[in-house]
């Protein structure tokens, strides 16, 4: 029995619900979150190396046999975002140190910390439609109250946008699993997939699919559905959005590609056709509401939408290339926009504002922080040598390969556009002169608890520089995942195996 | 908070004591029949809710003794615990252990990781109810 498929998932239940007994030491919970986060990583790691020597890795909990019981699966794709989730929740527990603020740890920040953690990590891991959804509400609950965490008013407004949406895409999602049930009998998502391949009725097929894309759009921010994500993610404290900005909108992702590859390849002409056009749009509008604002997070959040857009054109091109692309995006973007958030979080306590017309004079008064902050922004935005010029080279390459070449184009469009809205970001925050009437720096951030900002974002920029000069590893596991996806009867032989005639 | 009915507090002085049997009840029974952690641990919440209401806030603290915050964090970590044993026997996680023997009084007596996970349950339920409730029961105030 190989127990690295369950750890990602218990290690941050064990150490949340030790952080809840632990209530009234700050030091204990502190501890337990670098911890926690630490054995958790380590704990994904092995995963990774389990996964990547046996294709598969499967444990049915309980000792339920499958089809009936929960099964947790690991193909390369999941385990590959559940090592991510395991970098950026080891980041963000080592950027809490500086100081989340005693009462967010007194409302239970670090017990939330670790619960979303083992919901992002149970999303990937479940091999069961119905377990997903529960996750997906762990998720749900813990984001929320992370959301709320400090009760400011705005948090509040965005807040309530997040979980209005959040919650009616739960629901459509619900009834698709429904109607799934209804028409194959099960919820465990290989036999699903297996049982699908032999129904004759495509069209209803069809029309299940397109609620599972609504469902997860939602969640992934694409568009029309995006609308809740801007309204939200710049409200909560910076060690919260870049968790958020990291984690969340690619669990929706990562459900796309799940059962747009392992349960919906029927019809692939019709589904991911649709998925294409949802592709662009999302690239596009994301791009454009980034380049009409001028605050910190706000900027970063719609980059996140149009970005959600090149990792989804990854999934509806739907050749081995794409895949590959469309993994290898997921990759380096979520390494890439949670270091902008957490760098987002160094210049607010400079300067105090996340407002781009009150900031400026970094690069004079810190250059080091000016450098930081170049290597995840010229990587989102595509230049060599670094991370995000492979991800979109390698998807723009399958576009035309697909000759689908209006939506290189648009690709192509807003990769200068992201450009662009970088550029604003640096020549306002770090490059311009330091506006008249506004202070130096409030704060110094080079000395006690404020070197913990540091690390994180210095350890997440050293992995964009290493993505880009030594990507042939990175990329291999991209090609392994894509391979698994594009024949989805690994996956069921894997988790069903013997219990099939 | 404090009604100032007679009948109320004598009811809940009474009702205390036997609610929180009936919990018990529940939890254990619900090893093979109806019942289990999360009704039983509403049950015992819901004894802990009467006496604040018929008596005050400082009573039901009292006659609780320990935080609910506590309650809450021992729960969930005897829930997640239970998941563990079958993992040291080379079992799937959450596989149930049990546990058999004849004690002298009682006859036959099985045990197992699912009763660990159900007391956690319990612990959980009570601790999230009444942290709930005593936090308003206090803002009121």
């Amino acid at each position: 029995m190989n127990m690295s498929v369950a750890l990602p998932v218990i290690i941050p239940l064990l150490a949340g619900a030790l952080s809840v007994m632990f209530w009234r030491s700050h030091f204990a919970q502190r501890a337990l979150g670098v911890l926690g986060t630490g054995a958790m990583l380590a704990a994904t790691v092995w995963l990774l190396m389990e996964t990547w020597e046996h294709g598969h890795v499967v444990m049915e909990m309980g000792s339920w046999p499958a089809p009936f019981g929960i099964v947790l699966v690991s193909d390369m794709l999941a385990a590959i975002m559940v090592v991510l989730t395991g970098i950026i929740g080891f980041a963000t527990a080592l950027y809490s140190l500086s100081g989340i603020g005693k009462m967010s740890e007194k409302f239970g920040y670090y017990p939330l910390l670790h619960l979303l953690l083992a919901g992002v990590n149970g999303a990937f891991l479940t091999g069961d439609i119905f377990n997903l959804y529960v996750w997906f509400e762990v998720m749900l609950v813990a984001s929320f109250a992370l959301l709320i965490l400090g009760g400011e008013r705005s948090q509040m407004e965005g807040a309530i946008k997040y979980v209005t949406l959040n919650l009616l895409s739960s629901m459509i999602f619900l009834t698709a699993i429904g109607l799934t049930y209804g028409l194959t009998g099960t919820l465990n998502m290989a036999d699903i997939g297996d049982k699908l391949s032999t129904v004759e009725d495509t069209g209803l097929i069809t029309v299940i699919a397109m609620l599972y894309l609504v469902a997860f759009g939602v969640k992934a921010a694409a568009f029309p559905f995006f609308f809740w994500l801007p309204a939200s993610y710049h409200t909560p404290k910076v060690a919260v959005s870049a968790l958020f900005a990291g984690l969340l909108t690619k669990v929706g992702v990562y459900a796309l590609f799940r059962v747009f590859t392992l349960i919906f390849n029927q019809d692939v002409d019709y589904t991911h056709e649709i998925l294409l056009w949802v592709a662009a749009a999302t690239m596009l509008t994301g791009v454009l509401g980034a380049a009409a604002h001028y605050e910190f997070r706000r900027i970063l959040s719609f980059h996140i939408i149009s970005q959600i857009g090149y990792m989804i054109m990854g999934l509806a091109l739907f050749t081995p290339l794409a895949l590959v692309g469309g993994v290898f995006y997921i990759m380096h973007h979520i390494i890439v926009k949670a270091n902008l958030f957490l760098i987002s979080g160094i210049t607010f306590v400079m300067k105090g504002t996340h407002e781009l017309k009150h900031m400026g004079g970094i690069y004079r008064t810190n250059p080091m922080l000016g450098v930081l902050f170049l290597i995840p922004a010229l990587s989102l935005a595509g230049l060599p040598p670094l991370s995000g010029f492979f991800a979109k080279f390698i998807i723009i390459r399958a576009g035309i390969e697909a000759e689908a070449y209006w939506v290189v184009a648009v690709a192509l469009v807003v990769g200068l556009l992201t450009l662009y809205s970088m550029i604003k970001i640096w020549a306002e925050v770090f490059w311009k002169a330091q506006p008249e009437g506004v202070e130096g720096e409030l704060r110094d951030v080079s000395s006690g608890p404020m070197i913990w900002m540091w690390v994180p974002v210095i350890m997440l920029a050293l992995m964009t520089v290493a993505i880009g000069l030594y990507g042939e590893p990175i990329y291999q596991m991209a090609a392994m995942s894509a391979e698994q996806l594009l024949d989805p009867s690994q996956y069921i032989e894997a988790v069903l195996g013997d219990s099939r005639q | 908070m404090n009604m100032h009915s007679l009948i109320l507090r004598t009811a809940g002085h009474f009702l205390l004591p036997l609610l929180l049997l009936f919990s018990v009840f529940l939890l254990l029974r619900g090893h093979d029949e109806p019942g289990g952690g999360f009704i039983g641990g509403l049950v015992a919440a819901a004894a802990i809710v009467l006496y604040l209401f018929s008596m005050d806030i400082r009573s039901a603290r009292k006659v609780l003794r320990v935080d609910p915050r506590d309650l809450l964090g021992a729960g969930m970590v005897l829930a997640v615990v239970s998941a563990l044993p079958a993992a040291f026997l080379g079992q799937a996680f959450f596989t149930a252990q049990w546990w058999e023997f004849t004690a002298p009084v009682f006859g036959e007596i099985k045990l197992s990781t699912v009763l660990i996970f159900d007391i956690g349950v319990y612990l959980v339920v009570i601790g999230s109810v009444l942290t709930i409730m005593l936090n308003l029961a206090e803002a009121e105030d």
